[in-house]
């Protein structure tokens, strides 16, 4: 399960993010409430993988918590891992603070971090990439930013297969799946997991406005999950 | 004068860092699109057909050089120091922008890209980048704030009669901020195909790096005229600064000369309070937004803020990572004006030398104004006039800040 630090400038979201980000501001929600959710749904749900999805703004310059003490609550929170949008490798290294890095104050909250990697990322990348992971590896199945697709194409298969040979952490692929029968493109190219986001999140949307069931929710991730088989 | 000259001049590192700020904070899917563009910029700079190509455009398209204008009246009114204007407002479509716009035109040129997108706010980047494409023959969509289509309609025609598509931008504020997130999640989805003309001396590397370079002809042509009109160096240099490209184009080839001291004049907007003014260093506090680590006005659980401007031009959350590093290091100084101090300045150098500055501009004629008798006259100050006035008349003539009197 992906929790979504909202943030006001979320520029690497489509339409049904940035809305939900909205709602979500507006409503009062703020990084160290989602800690507070995070901690809730770790006590109803303890075996449940619970991935912080987030920008780094809200988490590592609020005057509320510092960066390095907010990955420290995030993991007593219950949060398996990270997944930092716009901190790529390249400035993991740049400190966000007088004397320390990004970098140093992950590992020194042990928070395990997840991998992006992008159909425009060159193979002599990976490597680097997958360095700085520890968690597991998200394929990023379309050049955009996340939102519903019609069609989807699983022609990067063989990306995955390479991304494979270099790493024996789990890989998942994710943007653009939303419907049962992506979920079965996708499953069908070897990878260990699908992401599903914003056709979720739409739905959601859609029953804050009373328009559908919970009950529908569920079937349809039901659906979804049972399209991985 | 060499058009790329900027040694033992503060650049950024190989990842584009001024000092603590700067960088690339973007996702993945963008990192690569990132190196070509400063793989294709290096072996541009060091071509020099490319150079040959810039300047004859910057010569015979902008109409390059600017003058260096002495402002007698102004200087006479104020009886402080001796005030040059840099004439940006004479270049071709009316502000400094058409300098960056062209000369990333000529990269979008040499990657093969044959769609060009942009952001605007005060409609002045977005008039300049479709002018460019235009003359270039390129498909051309520029982004645009609702709110900012409505205070420059002009514009806004403008582009459309030059061929290009404005895309109205709805999200959150409906300026400047917005626009420049929509045109990067376009670049995002388009990048093999789509060159991304970044208007002002931010966002991530190598764009506050490109943006400078490209605008840094302000200065080189203004140290150029003032030794050869006045034989020495200016004492100090006054640019309003939005993202900040018309001032480091006016500060950057100044650095190396420690007698001349810079300002910087950010918009202080209505008031002090967060979310009625756009003055990053005053009120902001360093954040990561848009690609780049600099001051950012900002709430305390590190959402951005809320801004405001008379200016769309300076009407943005965020400044460029290298003004936020010459604050800090003390090279450079930043101070605000208000939205009436602008417009009274608007107003004013129209009356007294018959040149209507941009409400952007605007703002450093006005911390002349305020300041003048701070100085004496064997002082030399230059003032950027980074773009003409004329997109402003509706806005100004709404508010009722023509300078008449009212004939009822």
């Amino acid at each position: 399960m992906e929790l979504g630090v909202p943030f006001s400038d979320p520029l690497a979201d489509g339409e049904a993010n940035q809305l939900a980000a909205e709602r979500a501001l507006a409503a009062g929600m703020t990084p160290l409430k989602v800690l507070d959710l995070a901690r809730e749904i770790r006590g109803n749900h303890p075996n449940l993988p619970l991935v912080l999805f987030t920008y780094l703004n809200p988490i590592a310059y609020s005057t509320e918590i510092d960066f390095e003490e907010f990955c420290f609550e995030a993991l007593n929170a219950g949060i398996d891992a990270m997944l930092l949008l716009d901190l790529p490798p390249e400035e993991r290294g740049t400190e966000w603070t007088n004397g320390k890095t990004y970098n140093a104050s992950i590992k020194a909250a042990n928070l395990p971090l997840v991998a992006l990697i992008a159909p425009t990322t060159q193979p002599e990348r990976v490597p680097k990439l997958l360095e700085s992971a520890d968690a597991f590896v998200y394929y990023v199945s379309k050049e955009g930013v996340t939102g519903e697709g019609d069609e989807f194409s699983a022609k990067f298969a063989k990306n995955i297969e390479m991304i494979k040979r270099h790493t024996h952490l789990p890989v998942v692929v994710g943007f653009g799946i939303s419907k049962p029968e992506h979920v079965r493109a996708a499953s069908g190219t070897g990878v260990d997991g699908v992401v599903v986001g914003s056709a979720i999140v739409r739905r959601v949307e859609s029953l804050s406005k009373g328009k559908g069931t919970i009950e529908e929710l569920k079937s349809f991730v039901s659906s979804m999950t049972a399209a991985t088989k | 004068m060499n058009t790329f000259e900027t040694k033992n001049t503060p650049s950024p590192d190989a990842g584009g860092h001024f000092g603590p700020y700067g960088g690339k904070f973007v996702p993945e899917t963008l990192i690569p699109v990132l190196s070509e563009l400063e793989r294709v910029y290096a072996a541009a700079v060091a071509d020099p057909a490319f150079t040959k190509r810039y300047d004859s455009l910057l010569a015979n398209f902008v109409g390059r050089p600017t003058p260096l204008y002495f402002a007698e009246r102004l200087t006479k009114h104020l009886d402080g120091p001796k005030i040059y204007l840099k004439r940006e407002d004479l270049c071709h479509t009316g502000a400094h922008k058409i300098n960056n716009a062209l000369g990333q035109m000529l990269l979008a040129e040499r990657m093969g890209k044959k769609r060009i997108i942009a952001e605007t706010g005060a409609g002045q980047h977005g008039v300049a980048t479709a002018t460019a494409a235009a003359r270039f023959g390129l498909e051309c969509v520029v982004y645009m704030g609702e709110v900012d289509m409505a205070r420059q309609a002009v514009n806004v025609k403008r582009m459309e009669m030059l061929g290009t598509e404005v895309r109205p931008v709805t999200a959150g504020q409906r300026t400047l901020k917005e626009a420049v997130s929509e045109a990067i999640r376009d670049w995002v989805a388009n990048s093999s195909t789509t060159h991304y003309v970044l208007g002002s001396a931010l966002g991530p590397h190598p764009f506050p790096m490109i943006v400078r370079d490209f605008q840094s002809v302000i200065g080189r042509e203004a140290r150029y005229a003032i030794l050869a009109e006045e034989g020495r160096l200016p004492d100090l240099l006054v640019a309003c600064v939005g993202g900040g490209s018309n001032s480091i184009g006016l500060f950057h080839p100044f650095l190396n000369d420690a007698s001349v001291r810079m300002m910087g004049v950010e918009a202080g907007g209505r008031g002090n309070a967060l979310g009625e003014h756009a003055a990053r260093f005053d009120g902001g506090r360093p954040g990561v937004l848009q690609g780049t680590r600099t001051y950012v006005l900002q709430d305390d659980s590190g959402q951005i803020a809320l801004t405001h401007s008379v200016s769309a031009g300076l009407d943005y959350a965020a400044v460029g990572p290298e003004h936020a590093l010459l604050r800090e290091i003390g090279r450079a100084e930043y101070d605000r004006v208000s939205d009436d101090e602008a417009l009274e300045a608007y107003s004013l150098l129209n009356r007294l030398e018959g040149i209507l500055p941009a409400l952007e501009s605007s703002h450093a004629v006005a911390w002349m104004i305020k300041h003048a008798a701070e100085m004496d006259g064997n002082e030399i100050v230059i003032v950027n006039l980074s773009g003409r006035g004329d997109k402003d008349l509706d806005q100004v003539l709404a508010l009722g800040r023509t300078g008449l009197c009212s004939k009822r």
